[in-house]
């Protein structure tokens, strides 16, 4: 259908009305999300001191020889961003919903994939910021060395899945009312084959393993990175109608 | 510049809009009336491109919906009871964000453009959440007219305001509505609207009951019209 003819009144002759660029719109998205967490700072420090009481507590409770601990390594350390991460997912979502900031998003005349991106960016950062304060702390309480190169890229590909399929979920969680325990319940499900992936990768690393040993579970990481991002850029439009 | 052709809505069993008829012309300013859980909101949204219609056609601007929601998005401005600004955002950052997912080009002359429209340049460094009710619907207010739209809706903006910031609100509300935009504005306040709309139209039950221009009303007759409208 043809779009008719306006007669316009305004003043405004410097605003012109292309669509908004799409990395545009999701650097928009990162940059308000990093903005407004700079100045409230209420994701980051609830997922700091959640993750790092996990830890002090996981000290504790467990009395480890240096070669249980090398074992049990992994398991804590993704148990921690696992629970700190969905702390993030779920905050990150409710500032949208709470002042009606999410049907702002969904006005804009940009392809709804790009919220999905943008929100997707800025929870790893905030998820990447967490983990990059836990492994030194980790390493200090458990006499662990944890700065390994391929441990890192594990970290990195872990949480990019993590964060995908997280934020697709809890863009879908925040619209109902318990919204604070429906995100645990449909992610951890859905994030098993990540986690049990990252598990087995990172204790590979950990154990000396060579890289043709760990690769399986690299390569598992980075197909599931692969088609959660995809299937997330697909359905997300649907998952935010109402 | 907005038509919409036999819309149903439905929620599961429930059906909100029941094959409603609504036409607005270029330039009108129509206030919505209605009870609660008339469907004036269902409506508005569907409008904005937030809810799929069940059944019917929706044109907006000249655009359909939801195949060409883009494109209407593009030239609709919308003003909810809820602000839909960050609290940890200054009041130009929300500006600066929202342009930006908009579009606009020359931003910032822009952005200082609808400071001043709103009256809140002097405030344009200050957090949003330090704000009042009042300012930050007048923000809202500028954010729904950043990028320049020809359609404005407007659902219940006057929600929790005082009579200060509702007055305001309603200089506001003229002075954009007075730049050739078309407006449409749902409300409970039947004193309010009378004196800012050109047209009411009255919807209950999911349709439209009776339609009126402020002409077609003699001086103090549109809570008699509401009342007819409703009996009826």
């Amino acid at each position: 259908m043809d779009r008719p003819q306006t007669t316009d009144h305004r003043p405004s002759s410097i605003v012109h009305r292309p669509s908004s660029g799409f990395l545009n719109a999701i650097g928009a998205i990162v940059w308000k999300d990093l903005a407004a967490e700079l100045r409230s700072r209420e994701l980051l420090s609830a997922m700091l001191v959640f993750a790092l009481l996990v830890i002090l507590i996981f000290n504790f409770a467990l009395e480890l020889d240096p070669l249980t601990r090398r074992v049990a390594t992994p398991g804590i350390l993704w148990a921690t961003f696992a629970f700190a991460g969905t702390l993030g997912l779920n905050r990150s979502m409710a500032v949208e919903k709470d002042r009606g900031c999410l049907d702002g998003l969904l006005l804009a005349p940009v392809d709804r994939s790009a919220i999905y991106f943008g929100k997707t960016i800025s929870n790893l950062a905030f998820m990447l910021i967490v983990e990059v304060v836990v492994l030194p702390v980790y390493s200090v309480l458990y006499n662990t060395n944890l700065f390994n190169p391929g441990l890192i890229v594990v970290i990195l590909l872990g949480s990019v899945g993590y964060v995908a399929v997280g934020t697709l979920l809890s863009s879908m969680a925040v619209q109902t009312r318990t919204r604070d325990v429906l995100l645990p319940i449909l992610l951890f499900p859905v994030v098993i084959p990540i986690l049990i992936a990252a598990v087995k990768a990172s204790s590979g690393f950990l154990q000396g393993l060579t890289l043709t040993e760990v690769m399986p579970y690299i390569n598992l990481l980075i197909v599931y990175d692969v088609i959660f991002t995809a299937v997330a850029y697909m359905v997300f439009d649907y998952v935010v109608e109402e | 510049m907005i038509a919409v052709k036999k819309l149903v809505k439905r929620f599961g069993l429930k059906t909100v809009l029941r094959g409603l008829d609504f036409e607005v012309q270029e330039g009108e300013f129509v206030a919505l009336l209605g009870p609660n859980g008339a469907g004036k909101t269902t409506f508005l949204r569907i409008l904005a491109s937030l809810s799929r219609p069940t059944l019917g056609e929706v044109c907006v601007a000249g655009y359909r919906l939801p195949i060409q929601a883009s494109a209407v998005r593009r030239n609709l401005g919308v003003v909810s009871h809820l602000p839909l600004l960050y609290g940890d955002l200054t009041a130009e950052e929300n500006l600066r964000f929202y342009g930006r997912m908009y579009g606009v080009l020359e931003l910032s002359q822009r952005i200082n453009e609808v400071l001043e429209l709103v009256g809140l340049t002097s405030r344009r460094r200050d957090l949003v959440r330090t704000f009042s009710r009042g300012m930050q619907q007048r923000l809202a207010i500028g954010r729904a007219i950043l990028h320049d739209p020809d359609v404005l809706l407007f659902d219940e903006p006057h929600t929790g305001l005082d009579q200060d910031a509702c007055d305001m609100l309603d200089r506001l509300l003229r002075e954009v509505a007075g730049q050739g935009r078309t407006v449409v504005m749902t409300s409970h306040d039947l004193a309010r609207v009378e004196d800012l709309a050109s047209r009411f139209d009255v919807l209950s039950r999911g349709v439209i009951y009776a339609s009126a221009s402020r002409n077609g009303l003699g001086k103090n007759n549109l809570l008699d019209f509401y009342r007819q409208a409703l009996a009826g």
